[in-house]
């Protein structure tokens, strides 16, 4: 405990506000890549890839956070909300360069795409799930919806991790490692949220 | 008669800055003028004059090096860049493919004894695959028909089945059991005679990039590429339909047939369209042709089939 109380003290001296530069700069690399016809034969399945892989990194990373500091002590709650950001920007520049790039613009074949493709319509619905989180993630919404709604609320990225993952698997073929690696550290994460809530309910007086 | 000379490496035959100076060149659209220049090259090839082929196309083909650092090759990895990071491990010398089953000329040749029998051609191919993109690949190789030929198949014998390679220890993939390990592809009897389909060896006259299915791999031009399996070691004649290795992953996805078809739409991608390789970000999709372009030589062949059922 006396580690994690020196490592948290360190911690206070390191904003948060950083991160919002920091945390897009792969993205934006790889874009200019792609612009600049760097990205190997096929720029723009590889942009969509890296994109949607970055988004699905950060919110693991968000998910890990309260692990975190349940065990070791180690408090990074207030980076939670730049790396959740971010990530929802990743997965709005997934989404966008596949509705402006891949399908252009094209209203009709983009929702019949989302209403035939089962990978398609589960991804659809992680950014859904995400739009929530990123309008609420402020200070003023904290304040508006009050600390118990607003967790509420914030419990949707476990959708999102959910659907990033199912999402990701579908759309590969055969089961290749990196889809199956996050599915089993999202699932993990997930569990350890059911357990807490389980011994949560245990401790309670009947 | 071509003779096959292994003493040539890659290094020896064209510097690599050529083939990747001209990507860039084509897209200032000097590639008429290089592909004349290639057409004659004079450089010490293993193939340095394969005959030429009225079924090639005469599209300009993709350069060597989208040709082979873009590759389908779940042996060596399932990104597109595992099989050039990972398939030199690989050892094509020696090699022979075995001919086995419903036959009354069965054998096991050496690659080079193939390359020896059989006029080697160059067949120009649009390679269409099932994750909608294309490429055009400069393929050398021999008609699959005559191999069968001179095989004599029995009576009985309806399919064609392929085998690649299982060897673990370099073929990385095949240490995880993402696909049922050998690969397996089956063709038609009618479908394997097709003058279409050949045996290929090498590509842009030279011998056969390891990450593209070295020293002997099968391209069937109209069906979607996973077809076309790679480093064959076995070809066997059969009564019934043989196994396949997508159709046995997954059914519903990939059938037997698996011929280019822009009409049948795939679970997961749509087939009316594909994006062409090595063309940038912001190309455009260009419609998919029925039996990739190649109707009026194996639409024949599905007469009175119904190609939605038998996908």
């Amino acid at each position: 405990m006396a580690y994690s109380q020196q490592i948290n003290g360190w911690l206070r001296k390191i904003p948060a506000w950083p991160l919002y530069f920091l945390l897009p700069i792969p993205g934006i690399y790889t874009f200019a890549l792609a612009l600049l016809n760097q990205l190997g034969p096929d720029p723009l399945y590889e942009l969509i890839r890296t994109f949607g892989e970055r988004g699905l990194q950060l919110i693991i990373l968000t998910l890990l956070i309260s692990p975190i500091r349940r065990w070791t002590g180690v408090s990074l709650l207030k980076y939670r909300r730049a790396i959740g950001l971010v990530s929802f920007y990743y997965i709005c520049g997934h989404m966008l360069v596949w509705i402006a790039i891949d399908q252009g613009w094209n209203v009709n074949t983009i929702i019949e795409e989302i209403i035939k493709r089962p990978f398609i319509t589960v991804g659809m619905f992680g950014f859904l799930t995400m739009f929530p989180l990123a309008v609420t993630s402020n200070n003023y919404s904290i304040r508006k919806l009050g600390a118990l709604m607003w967790n509420k609320i914030h419990r949707l990225v476990y959708l999102a991790g959910a659907a990033g993952v199912i999402h990701y698997l579908l759309v590969v073929k055969a089961w290749p490692m990196e889809p199956i690696v996050y599915t089993v550290i999202v699932a993990v994460l997930l569990a350890i949220r059911l357990w807490w809530k389980i011994n949560k309910k245990k401790k309670k007086p009947a | 008669m071509v003779k096959f000379n292994s003493e040539y490496t890659y290094a020896d035959v064209t510097p690599k800055s050529y083939w990747l100076n001209r990507r860039k060149l084509m897209m200032g659209g000097a590639g008429a003028v290089l592909a004349s220049t290639f057409a004659g090259n004079v450089w010490g090839k293993a193939f340095p004059s394969p005959i030429a082929s009225p079924y090639s196309t005469d599209q300009e083909p993709h350069s060597f090096e989208d040709i082979t650092t873009y590759n389908n090759f779940y042996e060596f990895g399932t990104r597109k860049g595992d099989p050039a990071n990972n398939a030199h491990n690989l050892t094509t010398e020696p090699w022979s493919v075995k001919i086995d089953g419903l036959c009354d000329n069965p054998g096991e040749y050496s690659v080079h004894e193939l390359i020896e029998k059989y006029p080697i051609e160059e067949r120009i191919y649009r390679l269409r695959c099932v994750e909608a993109w294309s490429m055009i690949v400069p393929w050398i190789g021999f008609e699959l028909g005559k191999l069968i030929e001179d095989s004599i198949p029995s009576s009985n014998a309806n399919y064609v089945a392929f085998e690649t390679l299982v060897r673990p220890e370099e073929m990385i993939g095949q240490r995880s059991g993402f696909l049922d390990w050998p690969y397996r592809e089956g063709l038609r009897m009618d479908e394997a005679m097709n003058p279409l389909t050949i045996l290929s060896v090498g590509l842009y006259g030279d011998v056969m990039p390891k990450q593209n299915g070295a020293p002997i791999r099968l391209v069937v031009p109209w069906k979607y590429g996973f077809k076309s399996i790679k480093s064959i070691v076995r070809i066997s004649f059969t009564e019934e339909m043989p196994p396949t290795t997508w159709n046995d992953q997954n059914p519903r996805e990939y059938g037997f047939y698996s011929n280019v078809n822009p009409n049948v739409s795939h679970p997961r991608w749509s087939q009316a369209s594909e994006r062409v390789i090595g063309t940038g970000l912001f190309a455009k999709k260009i419609p998919t042709l029925m039996f990739n372009g190649y109707e009026e030589h194996v639409a024949h062949l599905y007469e009175g089939m119904d190609l939605a059922e038998n996908y």
